[in-house]
């Protein structure tokens, strides 16, 4: 299954990947820590690991660590506006709970 | 549900530990605020995807402050409670401001800053910014945080290079006021070389050309191995595009007749030349079209033409400084690699293409210039804060743009730090007492390139109690300097021996024009031949009172080793000198100095006789070997 992205969120990862003038993806990834016990990570990519699974969405290379993967499994990268604010969200299907912002969560 | 941004690898922030900061470029017509998201610095807009805040505060009875759009709408009806520019009134006394007459305010004259009486009470320059910067934030933190708040790290806040200390403190007050943490304050035209040479990584001497709405800045860049360097600032703190909407609205009074205008009908029609200085940009003649209160028509069509003949000479205004800061690099306009056009006044068709003529190339414009400063001062608060960029990381030199010193004996300066010294400094020099026993000294801390005290800016003033008394030029006293980051300057004297201390921040005395300011630089070269007579002069004339003083001093202790005629002679030749110092003929001070040496010659010797006698006397002649050990 992995992990996909919408075409606002590839338009927008693509856009920031030029400008940055380097790096060739998207790092998804979670680690424990946070309010609610994990976090999610969002990073640029420029080398990738022995342990990391390539997916390709949207035009975008998609790189998730192996244990991380059980956690993200079907999850959608979404490119919002709230008010002011804008920025990518998360869409995970495996989220039981998560603290009242949304930046750490439970599975 | 929170929004994320891309970090870079291994970056990521644990859970409500984003370190977010923000650039503000505080203008005198329009502010800014700026972010970095996913590696990227973007301005942040407003509710209707407006980048810019107009720098008006509209005050109302009620004592709430209105910010912006709103603000700037109700300017004509509401002029004397509505404050545009206030970047002009920064840390300036009323005698400052260019223009006053044309301005509707109720000025409030008080002692260091000018302050405003308006509907909510009388309001400093430094509370009416803070009211910008509050919008500012406000804007940040709904577009950083969402509804779920949070905090700003702080802010870059730029200001122009030739703000003096005083208009700096009052612009990190204003931050204080608003309820930022100011990182550091940025000068607008290095913050649009980040801006640029971030993105572009080009090595090479630039040129930054910055005619903002109030403020003019030059500055000359030298951008190699990722590191920026200062190399020479100059510009005009009382010039910008404001200034060529006044010459629009001369005009336009001068064509249409027109009598002495309300305070209302004035705003209107400045509002009118602005917009047609704006049209200008991109048609070939733009309509003026306004209805007094009077129920007079203006109605007037202005072409480029004449809008280049009636801003000519502040065009070449702006060129001066340029001249002036390219020949403090010694490089030729050749040698610039690139000319980095900053602020909205530079799309002005004139504008370019007098840059253009006077570097020989297209000036660069490919950012926009509204917004470069407030880009490059959000790149810069992000590394501040500790985010990595992803690139190269780079450091940033900033110099101080005139001479920092102090005033020595007969009002000379003393400079201790250079013009163009790269800041954080810190320089110490010795000084000495110049009368004996004395026990106290008086710092006076100026800045600028003069030769006099007097044609130099007093930054302040401070005394040094509790030197132990010494004969003149005995005490050592240690004046340290310090100027941090931000530009703002520490003096600090300590003697020596004692350890006696005492320091100030500087806090700086106004009472200096924004031209003067500008002019100091271009004085200190016209004056320079001048200066250094003068400076000769003042020499002999402390020499001539040092030399008065010594001979009074030895007559009221041995003056029984002279007869009445001897001392009769001395005194004359002293009168003498002290009417020579008393002039400004150099040349006859030390013509009485020689007499007054030569007249006192035999008197010398006498008191010299007389000690070696003390010296010797009722002491065997092998006690005293001359030459040899003591």
């Amino acid at each position: 299954m992995g992990v996909t992205l919408t075409d606002a969120a590839a338009k927008h990862v693509n856009n920031f990947l030029a400008k940055r003038g380097k790096g060739i993806g998207l790092r998804l990834g979670v680690r424990t820590s946070g309010c609610s016990g994990m976090a999610y990570k969002l990073e640029f990519v420029d080398a990738v690991n022995e342990d990391d699974l390539v997916f390709e969405t949207a035009g975008v290379k998609v790189v998730v660590d192996a244990k991380s993967l059980p956690y993200l499994d079907g999850m959608e990268l979404d490119f919002a506006r709230e008010g002011l604010n804008e920025g990518f969200k998360f869409n995970n299907p495996n989220v039981k709970d998560q603290c009242g912002c949304g930046e750490s969560f439970n599975v | 549900m929170a929004l994320f941004q891309i970090a870079e690898p291994g970056e990521s922030a644990a859970p409500h530990e984003h370190k977010l900061a923000i650039g503000i470029d505080l203008g005198t017509t329009n502010s800014l605020v700026a972010t970095v998201r996913s590696g990227l610095a973007v301005c942040l807009n407003d509710e209707h995807g407006r980048p810019l805040l107009p720098s008006v505060v509209r005050y109302h009875a009620d004592g709430s402050a209105e910010v912006g759009y709103e603000a700037q709408k109700n300017q004509t009806v509401d002029p004397r409670h509505t404050i545009v520019s206030v970047k002009r009134f920064m840390g300036r006394g009323l005698a400052d401001i260019a223009h006053i007459e044309a301005m509707p305010y109720d000025f409030v004259e008080t002692p260091g800053m000018v302050k405003l009486r308006t509907h909510a009470g009388v309001k400093s320059p430094v509370e009416i910014s803070a009211e910008i910067l509050k919008g500012l934030k406000a804007r940040a933190e709904a577009a950083l945080f969402g509804e779920h708040g949070g905090d700003l790290v702080g802010a870059v806040i730029t200001v122009p290079a030739y703000f003096d200390d005083a208009q700096r403190q009052a612009t990190k007050d204003a931050a204080r006021l608003a309820g930022l943490n100011v990182l550091r304050l940025l000068n607008e035209p290095t913050a649009a070389a980040i801006a640029y040479g971030l993105d572009n990584a080009a090595e090479g001497v630039y040129a930054v050309y910055d005619l903002g709405g109030g403020t003019f800045d030059i500055s000359i860049l030298r951008l190699s191995k990722g590191v920026f360097e200062v190399l020479a600032t100059g510009g005009d703190s009382a010039l910008g595009g404001d200034d060529f909407d006044h010459r629009i609205y001369c005009w336009v009074v001068e064509q249409a007749r027109l009598q002495p205008l309300a305070p209302e009908d004035a705003r209107l029609l400045m509002m009118r030349c602005r917009e047609a200085k704006e049209f200008l940009t991109l048609n070939p003649e733009a309509p003026i079209t306004a209805r007094l209160s009077t129920n007079e028509m203006v109605d007037l069509k202005l072409d480029v033409p004449t809008f280049a003949a009636i801003t000519q000479t502040l065009v070449s205004k702006t060129l001066q400084p340029v001249k002036k800061a390219l020949r403090d690099t010694g490089l030729h306009p050749d040698e610039i690699k690139g000319v980095v056009m900053v602020g909205g006044a530079t799309r002005m068709p004139q504008i370019q293409k007098a840059v253009g003529d006077f570097f020989r190339q297209e000036p660069l414009t490919n950012l926009d210039p509204d917004k470069v400063v407030a880009l490059g001062a959000a790149t810069q608060a992000n590394l501040l804060v500790g985010n990595k960029t992803g690139k190269d990381d780079w450091l940033l030199l900033d110099v101080i743009p005139l001479s920092l010193g102090l005033e020595t004996m007969g009002g000379l300066t003393e400079k201790v730090i250079p013009r163009n010294a790269t800041i954080p400094t810190a320089r110490a020099q010795e000084f000495t007492t110049f009368k004996d026993g004395q026990t106290a000294m008086a710092i006076h801390v100026v800045q600028g390139e003069r030769e006099m005290v007097a044609d130099c800016r007093s930054l302040a003033r401070f005394e040094l109690r509790g030197i132990p008394p010494m004969v003149a030029g005995a005490a050592r006293i240690r004046v340290t300097f310090q100027v941090d980051a931000d530009g703002l300057l520490s003096v600090s004297a300590r003697e020596q021996t004692t350890g006696v201390e005492s320091s100030v921040m500087v806090k700086p005395s106004y009472g200096l024009s924004d031209e003067e300011i500008a002019g100091m630089l271009q004085d200190s070269l016209t004056h320079a031949k001048d200066d250094a007579m003068a400076r000769a002069l003042r020499e002999s004339q402390v020499e001539a009172e040092r030399m008065i003083e010594a001979t009074e001093a030895a007559l009221a202790e041995d003056a029984h080793l002279l007869n009445a005629a001897e001392q009769e002679k001395i005194r004359a030749s002293m009168a003498k000198l002290r009417a020579a110092a008393a002039g400004d003929n150099r040349r006859a001070i030390n013509i009485a100095m020689d007499d007054l040496g030569f007249e006192t010659q035999e008197f010398a010797h006498r008191r010299m006789d007389q000690s070696i006698r003390k010296v010797l006397s009722g002491r065997k002649v092998d006690e005293i070997r001359m030459g040899e050990e003591r």
